[in-house]
């Protein structure tokens, strides 16, 4: 069964933090949600989850007994021990004795954390303590996995642990609607959804992505538009949306994820400071 | 530097919680040293008893505001009294020199009458101090501050313990996990439920062996108080964490709420000798009712029917506080929570497209 938000608007206080943004996640699959901050990603996690109301919209999603949720603080109680919170969540979702012993050290042993099974949640690295908050939201084999930025401020090793851990996740069934801002690990993702200042920007697989950006972009030394241009490296990308004569010494490339996101990021605040 | 102040008066705007307390507090020490600062109580509550209690009653001064007069009544009655809380001081009359028995337990009004006595002549009169014949301040101020010691662990621990699982994220985990809003708060007070007894038994006989405070009345009517007064200081807490995003707010706002306890309760100045506006702001504070059944209990013996009026205040508190503060808590804990069906569906305005 999919799990969806359709139309979602949602105001905190005067600021439009969603505005009619949908996104279906089906099990067994891989939903990013990728946008700068401020682009309304966690919010629409937090209205999968059902911890705000929204203003206009709907959702379907499991009873809170079937999500698994990994918010974007730590997710773990620092005082415990990496056992204590496996034990703690694990027993408000129903598990016990053998059962809840057999799955946490499954999971501990999966994600490297076996070694630190005995540690302060507080003593563990940043990517320790993402993947036991990991471990923890998948303890109970949720339908719904929701992952608010898992990979931020962990290490590139860290984070391919982390992946692998949600690729296992959805290869077991699990329906996994997670946000980053780490474009280059959102490509591997089966379907994203692009959101800017709260609005929809693209959506789709990569190459539906790629297909809303209508136009072209260049890499060069130096930029010629610097509105329309960003740094990536020692070189300089640019977008040319149509019209405009291309300068002399740029070359056009085949845009990644991350040209495409902030591309289509560029159009639209020139649309709107054009509106005003 | 000028920099740092301009930001620093920035800050300060925005921190209303700071700077309330940078104006308020002058003004409530203010208050509260100005009209209840007092040691000297002006008048208390007298009865007379005894065949010659009319005449007496009129021949006493005006500082014994005498509101019982029963010229059948004798010392047994007289003690009945006293041990309910009626009244201050009871004059026995039908023998020469009268006899005064006074309420020990009301440690200020008690020596003002002794010193007003004294001054009448042990040829009219005769002092009988009851329930703390020495007037040792230690005796009314255990029973008082055992009350104290559970407001901070009530107030200030628990709201820290509450504000904690939001700073460090965790609330937020608990908000859409399988558990009941009030199971997340009563799992979180209990252990401080537990803690505060204990620190409550511990004090009571601590105050017992070091101090040789009396325990004269019933151990349950003492625990069932305790219990009252604890809900209402455990939901003061909760209270407090749902108004605070910080610890540091969270003790910033327990303060507010318990400085006046121990100003005001009459545990330090005597609520009689307070001024009529604020005296009545101590009758709004649990404490206060605590005070009147930690000291009733251990010093007089009183019964849960003469303190039926303190134990039906912090019933009502108990009540009213821990349920708003539950309330508070639940909307900040769950929002948008949905229960009950294999899988939910929320819609929310008018326009909702159709499921697939």
């Amino acid at each position: 069964m999919s799990f969806w938000v359709r139309s979602a608007t949602v105001r905190h206080d005067d600021v439009l933090a969603l505005d009619d943004v949908s996104v279906t996640v089906d099990p067994g699959s891989v939903v990013v949600v990728v946008g700068g901050d401020g682009a309304g990603k966690t919010t629409l996690l937090r209205a999968l989850v059902g911890e705000l109301v929204l203003e206009r919209g709907a959702v379907h999603a499991p009873p809170p007994e079937r999500i698994g949720y990994l918010t974007a603080a730590a997710g773990s109680w620092p005082a415990l021990t990496v056992r204590q919170n496996m034990d703690f969540v694990g027993g408000i979702y129903g598990l016990s004795g053998e059962r809840l012993e057999r799955r946490r050290e499954a999971l501990l042993a999966r994600a490297g954390l076996v070694e630190a099974g005995d540690r302060l949640a507080s003593q563990l690295s940043g990517g320790m303590r993402r993947k036991l908050g990991f471990c923890m939201a998948m303890q109970h084999e949720p339908e719904l996995l929701v992952l608010d930025e898992p990979t931020t401020g962990v290490d590139p090793v860290s984070r391919i642990d982390l992946w692998r851990l949600v690729s296992e996740a959805a290869a077991a069934g699990a329906a996994v609607l997670m946000s980053t801002t780490y474009l280059d690990e959102a490509e591997r993702a089966g379907s994203l959804l692009v959101l800017d200042g709260g609005r929809t920007l693209a959506e789709g697989s990569l190459e539906d992505v790629r297909a809303t950006l209508v136009g072209s972009i260049t890499v060069a030394d130096r930029p010629h538009r610097a509105e329309w241009a960003w740094r990536r490296g020692r070189r300089f990308h640019e977008c040319w949306l149509g019209g405009e004569v291309l300068a002399d010494d740029v070359i056009a490339i085949e845009p990644d994820l991350e040209d495409v996101v902030v591309a289509l990021s560029l159009k639209r605040r020139h649309e709107i400071g054009a509106a005003r | 530097m000028r920099a740092m102040i301009i930001k620093e008066f920035r800050e300060l705007r925005r921190d209303r919680r700071t700077l309330g307390m940078l104006i308020g507090l002058p003004l409530l020490l203010l208050v509260i040293f100005g009209y209840a600062a007092n040691f000297y109580v002006s008048s208390v509550k007298t009865a007379v008893v005894g065949p010659q209690a009319t005449v007496a009653a009129a021949a006493l001064p005006s500082f014994f505001d005498v509101t019982v007069v029963e010229p059948g009544d004798g010392r047994t009655d007289a003690e009945t009294l006293l041990r309910d809380n009626t009244v201050d001081v009871v004059i026995v009359t039908g023998q020469l020199p009268a006899l005064a028995l006074v309420d020990g337990s009301n440690l200020f009004a008690a020596q003002s009458i002794v010193s007003v006595l004294n001054k009448v002549g042990t040829d009219k009169v005769t002092t009988e101090v009851l329930y703390n014949p020495e007037l040792k301040t230690s005796w009314v101020m255990i029973p008082a501050i055992i009350g104290l010691i559970l407001t901070f662990i009530g107030t200030i621990v628990t709201s820290i313990g509450l504000v904690r699982e939001r700073e460090t994220g965790t609330l937020e985990q608990l908000a859409v996990m399988p558990i009941k809003p009030s199971a997340v708060i009563l799992g979180k007070i209990s252990p401080y439920f537990l803690v505060a007894s204990i620190d409550m038994v511990v004090v009571t006989v601590l105050g017992i062996l070091l101090f040789g405070v009396p325990f004269n009345g019933n151990v349950l009517v003492f625990a069932l108080g305790a219990a009252l007064f604890l809900f209402v200081v455990l939901g003061l807490g909760v209270f407090i964490s749902t108004i605070s995003q910080t610890t540091g707010q969270a003790i910033q706002t327990a303060f507010f709420f318990l400085m006046p306890q121990i100003l005001l309760s009459g545990m330090i100045f005597p609520l009689d000798a307070m001024a009529a506006g604020v005296r009545w702001i101590g009758y709004l504070l649990p404490l206060t009712y605590f005070t009147m059944i930690s000291q009733g209990v251990m010093l007089r013996g009183a019964s849960l029917t003469s303190l039926w009026l303190p134990f039906l205040v912090l019933t009502v508190m108990a009540v009213v506080v821990f349920t708003g503060a539950t309330l508070r808590f639940r909307r900040d804990l769950a929002p948008g929570r949905r229960r009950g069906a294999d899988t939910a569906e929320i819609v929310a305005g008018t326009e909702v497209p159709s499921a697939s």
